[in-house]
């Protein structure tokens, strides 16, 4: 390293065009896509969901082929399509750690300073993570609930418990288990814009998908079946899950509850990040 | 022109940043100097909009640093080597940055070359030495080719070579008429690469002043003289306002105070007077730079602990 010439004011190549007036977001999104995908943390993760995906619904219909005599499931228990969509209560996990590492990270490196030297405009840089972490998961999830289901179903043809995407219910219960793991990304996001701190943001999404959920098992049966349905958790996962549990909403305001959630949080996260001191 | 305008503060009780108001002028560096915990680093993240001032205004060319669209083109900045990424590599960091700010790749490729990090560009940062990485985040700041350049402790970390390579770096980014603020806690190393000095201590204010009258009015710039006509160029130094002092264990010379080397020179060539060794004493100004700071360091060994494990 004895290179010690230094190059003269503009004549060392194309520097960009400094008065270049195009919007902000469009550039910060592609540097934001162009920095997911030149982490190693980011093809182990979604290799991770994909596979635990894929995974639960191949031993799931596999153990039901294998062992249907042996069960006492009447067939109002048994849901197909629920049984090939099990995996992603796994893969949320991951999705959520990895959202949550979109921003921690760079908090953790103080690569966030440059960041945000780069583009002070910083609700535009949450902006552009958003859309493109959301994109990205939706599309890689929705990729791999319609795979498992597809594996799942050829299995349980075997012995002609199956169903298909006509059926009543199922496109929309493979679709929105796709669009939960997205927005359940974009909460993580979220999580870690506003905690700013992997281990904490991790704790917080791990309580509100599990640990709220077990919390109301302590609660009396009535308030219990009052309370559940609004929990994110299972209002997200209402439009997938066949109501095992009881109670769960109908699959659209379902859907409805937890975006809303997802946008609560997002709201807060554009606050904090715009005011906090980095 | 960076101006800072009555900058404040505050975190709790402690006050990081207090007052400062000074301008950052182009075509030469400016050293920001100050010992440890004085507010330079809280100073260079005000200036870029990571922290709001609890008082006062920081501005580059006459606007807040936040409501500049696409800043990388106007301002470079350095504060922390080791922020990235430790799994991107190198050129994927600089691509990344890059992108956000509509700089073209080839320009990636470009402020490797300046840096000389083109061969390990495929490298996970992760991986790199201090040094390397001081190099990764100067070719960061060099990025959008700006006018205006903030080095926070840019030294640290590199070896002699690199040192070099930095000063000369600094001094030529100057002579194209680009504003250069450095801050770093040791004085012999500005005294070296910068032509202006912000000196702070405490969050406050100090010195804002050429290297030259900074060493002189401290009035503890020492320089060594030695002449065969010692005694008619102390005579001449001393009517020009300086303090000479012999020792005779060195004959032919003397030390002086109050006046620069180039200004002993200058009045020994007008009298026609021989010298035979002109030096700076470096020491010096180390310690006018203590001499300043004296009262102002945030942590201090107390003498008698110092006394008790000299013993």
């Amino acid at each position: 390293m004895t290179h010690v010439a230094v190059a003269i004011h503009g004549d060392d190549g194309d520097v960009g065009d400094r008065d270049f007036d195009g919007p902000v977001f469009v550039d910060v999104a592609r540097s934001e896509l162009a920095k997911l995908f030149t982490v190693r943390a980011t093809y182990l993760s979604l290799a991770a969901a994909v596979f635990l995906i894929i995974a639960a619904a191949i031993g799931l219909c596999e153990a039901y082929v294998r062992h249907v005599a042996q069960l006492s499931l009447t067939q109002l228990e048994f849901n197909p399509t629920s049984y090939s969509l099990s995996g992603v209560l796994v893969a949320q996990l991951v999705i959520g750690v990895l959202g949550i590492l979109v921003i921690t990270s760079e908090h953790a490196t103080g690569l966030i300073r440059s960041t945000f030297a780069a583009v002070p405009q910083r609700r535009t840089v949450l902006a552009a993570k958003a859309t493109v972490f959301g994109l990205v998961t939706l599309i890689v999830s929705e990729a791999a609930a319609f795979t498992a289901f597809g594996i799942g179903q050829a299995i349980l043809a075997g012995n002609h418990t199956g169903t298909t995407l006509a059926a009543p219910g199922v496109l929309r219960a493979v679709a929105g288990s796709g669009l939960y793991l997205a927005l359940l990304g974009l909460l993580a996001l979220a999580i870690g814009v506003i905690v700013r701190h992997s281990a904490g943001a991790v704790a917080v999404l791990f309580a509100i998908l599990l640990v709220l959920p077990a919390m109301t098992e302590g609660l009396p049966d009535s308030l219990q079946e009052t309370v559940n349905p609004y929990l994110p958790a299972y209002a997200g996962q209402a439009m997938f899950r066949t109501s095992e549990s009881g109670h769960l909403l109908q699959p659209w305001q379902g859907l409805a509850l937890f975006t809303a959630y997802t946008a609560a949080a997002l709201v807060v996260a554009a606050i904090t990040i715009g005011h906090r001191d980095t | 022109m960076i101006s800072l305008r009555g900058l404040t503060k505050q975190y709790g009780s402690t006050r990081a940043v207090d007052d400062l108001t000074f301008d950052v002028q182009p075509g030469q560096v400016t050293g920001f100097l100050g010992p440890n915990g004085a507010g330079k680093s809280t100073t260079m993240r005000l200036m870029l909009g990571l922290e709001r001032p609890t008082a006062g205004t920081v501005t580059i060319q006459g606007r807040p640093y936040v409501d500049i669209r696409r800043p990388l083109f106007h301002v470079g900045a350095l504060l922390d080597a080791k922020a990235f990424h430790t799994d991107r590599t190198a050129f994927h960091h600089l691509r990344c940055l890059a992108l956000s700010n509509h700089i073209p790749t080839s320009r990636v490729h470009d402020v490797l070359d300046q840096v000389g990090l083109s061969d390990v560009a495929g490298r996970r940062a992760g991986t790199f030495s201090l040094g390397m990485s001081q190099r990764l985040g100067i070719a960061a700041a060099l990025l959008g080719d700006p006018p205006i350049l903030l080095f926070d402790e840019p030294v640290n970390g590199l070896d002699a070579e690199g040192i070099y390579w930095i000063r000369t770096l600094l001094r030529q980014l100057a002579s194209e008429g680009r504003t250069v603020f450095i801050s770093s806690h040791l004085m012999s190393e500005m005294a070296l690469t910068a032509d202006h000095l912000i000196v702070v201590g405490r969050g406050r204010l100090i010195a804002d002043t050429d290297v030259d009258s900074f060493i002189r009015t401290s009035q503890l710039g020492k320089v060594i003289v030695r002449s065969p006509h010692l005694q008619r160029l102390a005579a001449v130094l001393t009517n020009a306002g300086a303090q000479c002092t012999t020792d005779p264990h060195t004959p032919n010379t003397a030390t002086v105070t109050g006046l620069t080397d180039t200004e002993v020179g200058d009045l020994a060539a007008a009298h026609h007077l021989t010298i035979h060794g002109l030096a700076v004493e470096d020491a010096s100004l180390e310690a006018a730079f203590m001499a300043l700071t004296q009262d102002s360091v945030e942590f201090r060994a107390e003498p008698a602990i110092l006394a008790r494990s000299a013993s």
